[in-house]
């Protein structure tokens, strides 16, 4: 057994702006079980954040408890990290971002960890627009410990030791619509082609942003009755149309056919292209998103992609307007302006 | 690109770069591991078997292997394949029972070896224990060609070179040592069943520049000098000594040299530094032991007084290269440079020379004046005789020698057998996997970062002092360890069977090197550029696999794959395995 990921690399790694490559942005050896759909998906977050020259001092992963919560050790071994309770990620994640903005926060979750023992978190995230990339690793059950069906788990679907699901499934996007996110995206670990970019956008994007990302469990829920196995959901997945996300400082290269691009400029100047496969949803309309991942799950197939984008986010600083500097910058002067200001607070309220 | 076929041998073999380098395709990573166990005398039969001469090879070998070896794609410097092979013949045990057996009831057919170098010695090795009867003839007093005569002993101790000359002379060959063959005609009349030549190139080249011949026994041909070192005719050498020439043998001349009585010495080359023909290692122990190298210098004519020679002069020159890359070497137009000189050297190349074949025995010679001979049977016109060695093509090294030898000794074996000499033995091939439980390899799969170690050399005052004292000390077993641990193990292969993959990506993800994509499939130039990281090295193959269900396709780019096994362990299907490949170049008188 190997402890260990040999020291070389390919020698011909690109490198970012930053000069780093992507090895800069790896995390220790997996002990996930061999297959596990959240370790591609950690592979996707090391090629998004190198991609995106992102610093790597300057991005904060937290997660709660599971195999899902687990996987950041795996990535990002040079960034600030918060393994905490479980389903308690987002209240974490809310008072480090309100001690410190400079931070890209990166929440990393399961299915179990969200829709079941975390809920109340999750949802107040959402609905204070709290600015975090949060992603689901979901595999409809609880991993960690061996393989109970979550509460995303499909109606009628089964794990390889257990019996059909009784009960409906919690969309997680659908959710995230109804109490208000601003950016929602589903996709599948096996589609790095498609998450990439996404996560690029996500990151990018200011406010919350959920992508719930389909994560097969190898070990005990990806076997044929199951509809999270990486047979199912390929067969199954439906894609809103690709996306495309040119950093701010690059060149617009690609042509795209009019009528069935769209572009996106988010508020750091980069550009979102979004490449519609289909005319029956429109990503920056809320209803429209709504209705088209209603019409997809009775259609029995799975929406992946961007399925909805507020273009005019506005985050939880801006609305609480939030110290712009880190709290532990903030010096005597700054948090105690002195006499002449008390006394005119106090005159003010006379 | 349609999918690879991994059962053509040749396949895995290129991935075991070193193997596959080495022109006897000695199976250097499993004689690597035997040392790193300890198991030194059966990892020096391994290599006994393919090229013959482990002890004088793990000190003297080109090692072509050396930069074909996968690690100096990841890191500075390649495995010390060459020395490592040295640590195993340094410490073996006695290998007499081991040997092969010799038959006492010979075949009846008799052979003829002319010239006693590492081609007639392999020849002999691989036929004598077949039942042939061998006479080797050689001007020299003992056998070993060149490696007795020019490798000087503080590189190659004569009793290493005596050592494995004997295994093959003790199987019974008759030698007639001291007897230069004068008449290819007369042993044809001898009734020999078969005749091989490795005469080598014997002719060192001269410059007949002006003062040549005044200068008189003043200046030396570089290789007939070190042979008179050898065989203790010549025993010193001026104070001042020029050494002209840029390679390898010129850097015998100047070390030899130096241990003869020559303080200032110095190597004079025409071409620049970089452009020279020895091997950098050679030149770096040159220069180690204070001797200068002067490149760019062209020598214009020897400097005589009194009839005494005084030194000589040399043009300085530039070399400039054409848009095809040719190299031509432009006189700077500065003053002609003079350099004192009580002796002057010169090894500027070796030729072959056959005064002794007469022209109507049915061997035909092309226009250089060199035999013709078949690139795979070593055949000449003449069915009867074969050539291998510096005698067939040209001068090379004592591991193409071997080589040649074993080729020769096959097509020698199928002509006496009434055979076709073009109907050669497939390759013995065999392919294993290591797995022993979930994550566990029967081989040492973790990848060591150690650097490249340096082999010990001895107190640069004594080796200087005495011609015989071996400058190198070699590894000793601890450092042999640590070095053979740097070895990839690039004959476990990576075996992937597409009806198993899930397409999960998981080898994909934990791969070091980023060499296994999932892509839709094109032509090779186009899948090229769609892996997950440059695969731009085209000496490299791409392992392709047959179409997926998504109907990608598996692409490995096998270009820097450490063969850590990672991708085998983290697959949840065991799609990908790792299997032990060995490779054997099938020898005279065995089948595939
Ligand atoms: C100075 C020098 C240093 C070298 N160092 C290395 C090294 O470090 N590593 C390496 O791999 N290679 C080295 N080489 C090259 C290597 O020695 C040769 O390539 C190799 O020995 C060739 O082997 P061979 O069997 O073809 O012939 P040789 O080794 O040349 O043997 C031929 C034999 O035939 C004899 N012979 C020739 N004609 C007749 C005749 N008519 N009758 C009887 N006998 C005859 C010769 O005297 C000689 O003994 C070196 C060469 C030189 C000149
Ligand atoms: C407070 C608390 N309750 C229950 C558990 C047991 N537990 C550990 S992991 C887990 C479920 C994890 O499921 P999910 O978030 O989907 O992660 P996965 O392992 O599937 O990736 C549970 C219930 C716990 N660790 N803490
Ligand atoms: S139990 Fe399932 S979710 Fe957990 S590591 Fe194994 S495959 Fe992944
Ligand atoms: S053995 Fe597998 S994981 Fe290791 S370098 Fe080669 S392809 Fe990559
Ligand atoms: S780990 Fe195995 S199953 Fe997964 S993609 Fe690689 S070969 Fe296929
Ligand atoms: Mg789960």
């Amino acid at each position: 057994m190997s402890y260990q990921v040999p020291k070389f690399r390919h020698p011909d790694l690109p490198v970012n702006e930053l000069g780093y490559t992507r090895a800069d942005y790896e995390g220790a050896i997996s002990t996930l079980c061999a297959g596990c759909g959240h370790d591609s998906i950690s592979g996707s977050i090391v090629r998004a954040c190198h991609e995106l020259s992102l610093e790597p001092h300057k991005i904060a992963k937290l997660s709660g408890i599971g195999c899902s919560s687990k996987a950041p050790t795996y990535f990002l071994g040079k960034s600030h990290g918060f393994n905490s309770v479980h389903g308690r990620m987002p209240s974490v994640v809310t008072g480090a971002a309100m001690a410190n903005r400079e931070l890209m926060y990166l929440g990393v979750s399961g299915d179990g960890d969200t829709a079941s023992i975390g809920m109340g978190q999750f949802t107040h995230a959402i609905r204070r627009n709290l600015n975090m990339v949060y992603i689901v690793m979901n595999n409809g059950c609880y991993g960690l410990t061996k393989g109970q069906d979550s509460a995303t788990a499909d109606e009628g679907s089964a794990s390889k030791k257990g019996d059909p699901n009784p009960f409906g499934a919690i969309d997680l996007p659908g959710l995230a619509l109804q109490l208000g996110a601003t950016f929602v995206a589903r996709s599948f670990s096996g589609d790095k082609d498609q998450l990439v970019p996404l996560i690029k956008a996500a990151m990018t994007h200011r406010g919350f942003a959920l992508i719930d990302v389909v994560s097969p469990c190898v070990t005990f829920n990806n076997n044929a009755a199951s509809t999270k196995s990486y047979e199912f959901v390929r067969e199954h997945a439906a894609a809103t149309g690709t996306v495309d996300f040119v950093p701010m400082r690059e060149e617009i290269t690609t042509s795209y056919e009019p009528g069935h691009s769209q572009e996106v400029t988010l508020h750091d100047g980069s550009v979102l292209h979004l490449h519609k496969l289909s005319d029956d949803l429109d990503p920056f309309d809320r209803s429209s998103a709504m209705l088209a991942l209603e019409r997809y799950r009775s259609a029995g197939q799975i929406l992946t992609g961007l399925i909805y984008m507020n273009k005019d986010s506005h985050d939880l600083h801006e609305v609480l307007e939030t110290s712009r500097r880190p709290l532990n910058t903030l010096v005597e002067e700054d948090l105690c302006p002195g006499n002449k200001v008390l006394q005119n607070i106090n005159a003010s309220l006379r | 690109m349609e999918p690879t076929d991994v059962k053509n041998p040749e396949y895995f073999h290129k991935v075991v770069d070193c193997q596959y380098a080495c022109p006897a395709h000695t199976p250097v990573p499993e004689y690597i591991r035997l040392i790193a166990a300890q198991r030194y005398t059966e990892a020096y039969m391994i290599n006994w078997e393919s090229n013959v001469f482990p002890g004088v090879l793990g000190r003297t070998c080109d090692r072509p292997c050396e930069p074909a070896c996968r690690r100096g794609r990841v890191e500075k410097e390649p495995v010390a394949i060459c020395r490592l092979k040295r640590v195993a013949a340094d410490n073996k045990d006695s290998i007499a029972d081991l040997l092969p057996e010799i038959p006492r009831q010979k075949n009846g057919k008799r052979i003829a070896c002319i010239g006693a170098g590492p081609a007639s010695l392999t020849v002999a090795r691989d036929l004598m224990p077949l039942g042939y009867d061998i006479d080797i003839y050689d001007n020299q007093m003992a056998g070993g060609g060149m490696m007795r005569s020019q490798i000087p002993s503080f590189r190659l101790p004569i009793q290493v070179l005596d050592e494995e000359v004997n295994y093959i002379l003790d199987m019974g060959v008759t030698t007639f040592f001291d007897t230069e063959v004068t008449s290819m005609r007369s042993i044809l009349d001898k009734g020999y069943d078969a005749v091989f030549v490795g005469t080598g190139a014997p002719r060192g080249k001269g410059l007949d520049l002006p003062g040549l011949e005044e200068a008189g026994d003043a200046v030396h041909i570089g290789i007939d000098w070190l042979s008179s070192v050898a065989f203790e005719h010549t025993h010193k050498i001026g104070k001042r000594v020029l050494v002209l020439g840029g390679g390898n043998t010129a850097m015998d001349c100047c070390r030899t040299s130096k241990r003869l009585g020559g303080e200032d010495v110095r190597v004079v080359v025409r071409s620049p530094f970089a452009d020279m023909k020895a091997s950098p290692w050679e030149k770096e122990d040159a220069m180690h032991e204070g001797i200068p190298i002067y490149d760019n210098h062209t020598p214009k004519e020897f400097v005589l007084e009194d009839g005494e020679l005084k030194g000589m002069l040399f043009e300085k020159v530039e070399a400039k290269y054409d848009e095809n890359g040719k190299r031509s070497l432009v006189p700077t137009g500065e003053d002609l440079v003079f350099m004192e000189a009580d002796d002057v050297l010169m090894a500027i190349g070796q030729e072959n020379a056959f005064p002794w074949i007469e022209r109507d025995v049915d061997i035909d010679f092309d226009k250089w004046d060199m035999p013709v001979v078949d690139a795979t049977s070593f055949q000449s016109t003449n069915e009867k005789v074969f050539f291998g060695g510096d005698a067939a093509f040209g001068p090379e090294n004592v591991i193409t020698a071997v080589a040649h030898g074993h080729q020769a000794a096959i097509s020698i074996d199928l002509y006496c057998r009434g055979e076709s000499v073009q109907n050669r033995p497939a390759p013995f091939t065999n392919l294993v996997s290591q797995k022993m439980g979930i994550h566990e390899w029967s081989y040492d799969n973790a990848v060591e970062s150690d650097e490249r170690y340096v082999v010990p050399l001895a107190p640069l005052a004594k080796a200087l002092g005495d011609r015989k004292v071996e400058v190198e000390l070699g590894f000793d077993q601890g450092m042999g360890f640590k070095e053979a641990e740097r070895c990839l193990n690039c004959d476990v292969q990576t075996v992937f069977q597409e009806d198993r993959c899930i397409e999960c990506d998981a080898c994909v993800d934990i791969c070091p090197t980023d060499c296994i994509s999932f892509v839709g499939n094109a032509g090779e130039e186009e899948l090229r550029t769609r892996l997950s990281a440059p695969a731009g090295n085209l000496a490299q193959d791409l392992y392709v696999s047959e179409s997926l269900p998504t109907t990608r396709v598996m692409v490995k780019d096998e270009n820097v794959c450490l063969h850590c096994g990672l991708c085998a362990e983290r697959c949840p299907t065991t799609a990908w395995d790792m299997q032990k490949f060995f490779y054997g170049v099938t020898k005279a008188g065995q089948t595939a």
